[in-house]
């Protein structure tokens, strides 16, 4: 979606500064009069509601690395004091705890709100995977995260996921043990593993941002896909990003702290375990790890496998399958609005993720674990059978003429309304 | 290049070399960052404990620290090793002993994972081969899973009174940690 800004210098120092540093002229370019389709729905606020989630986790998540220590002996009671005796630490810490849950709320809508309208196909194929490479980076932020507090829940999920990488020793003897004490810095989770995953847990929301501006470059390359999975063909297709989208990304945002705020101020504990209140300890394992419900559908894959290096590959493959999707889905025809077969498998997916999700949450025994390998076997099939036949043998209903035919009573004839105010300022 | 010749000439070795070395330097300068990640000294430092087991009546089982790992020692009942010893390794999900002391390849006879003549002490690091959780079974209360050994509460895999994974996700035998009788009641782990 190239297009050129219409910034125009206010004053002779703006002038100035855009002939040395054209900042201004590249936002306005990008957030101000950039063409955003104009059948837009809320499910597009996302992309937005997710950079405020970001930036707010590194503003709290500052603040809380000047009140936490993170060392093994004092890690715990250094959020317990955060929580007690710092001015505010109460808030940001709920804050900062609860916002990783909304954070992954956000994300999860987000990216099935890409896999139903085919937000992923050409000519959007890498502004999908670095969605993907972002959902992993937050992944592995996130984990590194609920170390920090050290309570049981942190040491032994630590304990868990690390110890995946010992799998590594089915295919070379050695290598496994040798990457997992590499990890550890030594030959069990200690006080050094939390150090280090302390200096990574600030490092890669760093990472993350860069991450997102390249997402949101990408993003502006191609231009936004919308519920029909048309391209912008004329300009009444379109509506600037300021006022039209800003407005209904706001509103959507501000839905969104409602819940965000429900959650801090009233249910602070409710997304995280019991168990974690209690404070690490290498010789007991509680009686039954979970880990944070964002993880859960992975962890059910990982459980569903009986084999331990089955279940490693199985869980990295369910993420890295996603990478794939622009190439697997063999459909012309983006979204899935007029796909009417496609529409009900793609709800079968949400049914499994969340299904293995519950699943996940569960012990690995008797029915639950064939659901999950129900729900597992599923979620596989989607990408690789349901995509790429479905697309070859369903027929797509007709498509509209164009965006603006789509949500506009007689067609695409440019209205007299407020989408045609903009063009002609 | 002005010469275009044929063969390679004495530009394409500099290049070559030049970039060979480069990437040797810059594999040389990264190793001190990927290296300081693994076990320092003082985790390395072999630390061996002794383990006084005369207060340990049959049928008992005590936990020992070694090298930040729990370390399973149980005093096992004459019916305990009977049923371990009646099992043949070739029918096992890991037929080998796992036994730090011997060969890898060693079958997992339950006589080759205790010490002779001990062989009601079994010796075992306590961390479960699957993802590292402690199992239970060390306490009087805990289910000992479906062969009376130990079960791991987070996956579901189940050690016999040899500590051999029998049933559940565990790729490998629970390990046997070096260890020696110092006397006829202690033993020194490590």
């Amino acid at each position: 979606m190239q297009h050129s800004s219409s910034y125009e210098p206010k004053s002779s120092f703006a002038r100035w500064w855009d002939d040395r540093l054209p900042i201004m002229r590249l936002m306005h370019g990008q957030f101000v009069d950039f063409p955003t389709p104009r059948n837009l729905n809320y499910l597009w606020t996302f992309g937005g509601i997710l950079t405020f989630c970001l930036a707010a986790q590194i503003l709290t998540g500052v603040v809380l690395a000047m009140h936490y220590q993170p060392s093994g002996a004092d890690a715990f009671n250094s959020v317990e004091a955060i929580r007690r005796d710092v001015n505010y630490g109460w808030l940001l810490r709920n804050l900062h705890a609860v916002g990783a849950s909304m954070f992954f709320i956000a994300v999860y809508v987000h990216i099935f709100r890409g896999l139903y309208y085919g937000s992923y196909k050409a000519p959007r194929e890498v502004l999908w995977i670095v969605g993907v490479l972002i959902f992993l980076v937050m992944m592995a932020t996130a984990f590194m995260g609920y170390a920090l507090p050290w309570g049981q829940m942190s040491f032994w999920g630590v304990t868990v996921i690390t110890n995946l990488f010992s799998s590594l020793n089915e295919i070379i003897p050695g290598v496994g043990t040798a990457v997992v004490e590499w990890l550890w810095g030594g030959y069990s989770v200690s006080g050094t593993t939390l150090n280090r995953f302390f200096a990574l847990h600030y490092l890669l929301p760093f990472v993350l941002a860069g991450l997102v501006i390249l997402h949101i470059w990408a993003l502006h390359v191609a231009g936004q896909n919308n519920p029909t999975g048309l391209d912008i063909k004329t300009k009444s297709d379109s509506v600037p990003m300021y006022p039209y989208a800003v407005a209904k990304d706001t509103v959507g945002l501000f839905a969104f702290l409602i819940l965000f705020a429900w959650f801090v101020f009233f249910l602070p504990d409710y997304l995280g375990h019991a168990d974690n209140y209690t404070e690490a300890n290498p010789l007991v394992t509680p009686p039954h790890i979970v880990p944070e419900w964002y993880f859960l559908p992975f962890y059910a894959i990982l459980r569903a496998i009986p084999s331990k290096l089955g279940g490693v590959i199985a869980m990295f493959s369910a993420i890295a399958v996603l990478v794939f999707v622009p190439w697997l889905d063999t459909s012309r025809v983006r979204s899935a609005k007029y796909r009417p077969l496609y529409k009900w498998f793609f709800w079968l997916l949400v049914i499994s993720s969340i299904g293995l999700g519950y699943l996940g949450a569960k012990p690995p025994e008797g029915a639950y674990v064939i659901w999950s390998r129900i729900f597992t076997f599923y979620y596989f099939a989607h990408f690789l059978l349901v995509m790429p036949i479905l697309g070859i043998i369903e027929t797509p209903k007709p498509l509209p003429k164009s965006i603006s035919a789509s949500v506009l009573p007689g067609g695409a004839s440019a209205p007299q309304g407020a989408a045609a105010a903009p063009e002609t300022r | 290049m002005a010469s275009e010749a044929e063969e390679p000439n004495r530009r394409d070795f500099l290049v070559i070399a030049g970039n060979a070395f480069a990437a040797v330097g810059a594999a040389a300068t990264l190793w001190p960052f990927v290296a300081q990640m693994n076990p320092d000294a003082g985790a390395q430092a072999l630390a061996s404990v002794e383990i006084d087991l005369s207060p340990v009546k049959e049928g008992q089982a005590i936990t020992a620290m070694w090298r930040g790992k729990p370390i399973f020692i149980r005093n096992r009942t004459a019916d305990e090793i009977k049923t371990a010893e009646a099992v043949d390794p070739k029918e096992l999900p890991d037929p080998e002993a796992r036994n730090d002391l011997l060969p890898e390849t060693t079958p997992a006879l339950d006589t080759n994972r205790v010490k002779e003549g001990k062989d009601n002490w079994l010796i075992l690091i306590g961390i479960c081969t699957h993802l590292g959780c402690i199992p239970k079974g060390q306490s009087m209360g805990d289910s000992r899973g479906d062969f009376g050994g130990w079960f791991c509460p987070c996956h579901g895999s189940h050690y016999d009174t040899s500590g051999r994974i029998r049933k559940g996700p565990a790729p490998r035998n629970l390990e046997v940690p070096p260890y020696e009788f110092v006397s006829d009641t202690k033993i020194k782990i490590g």
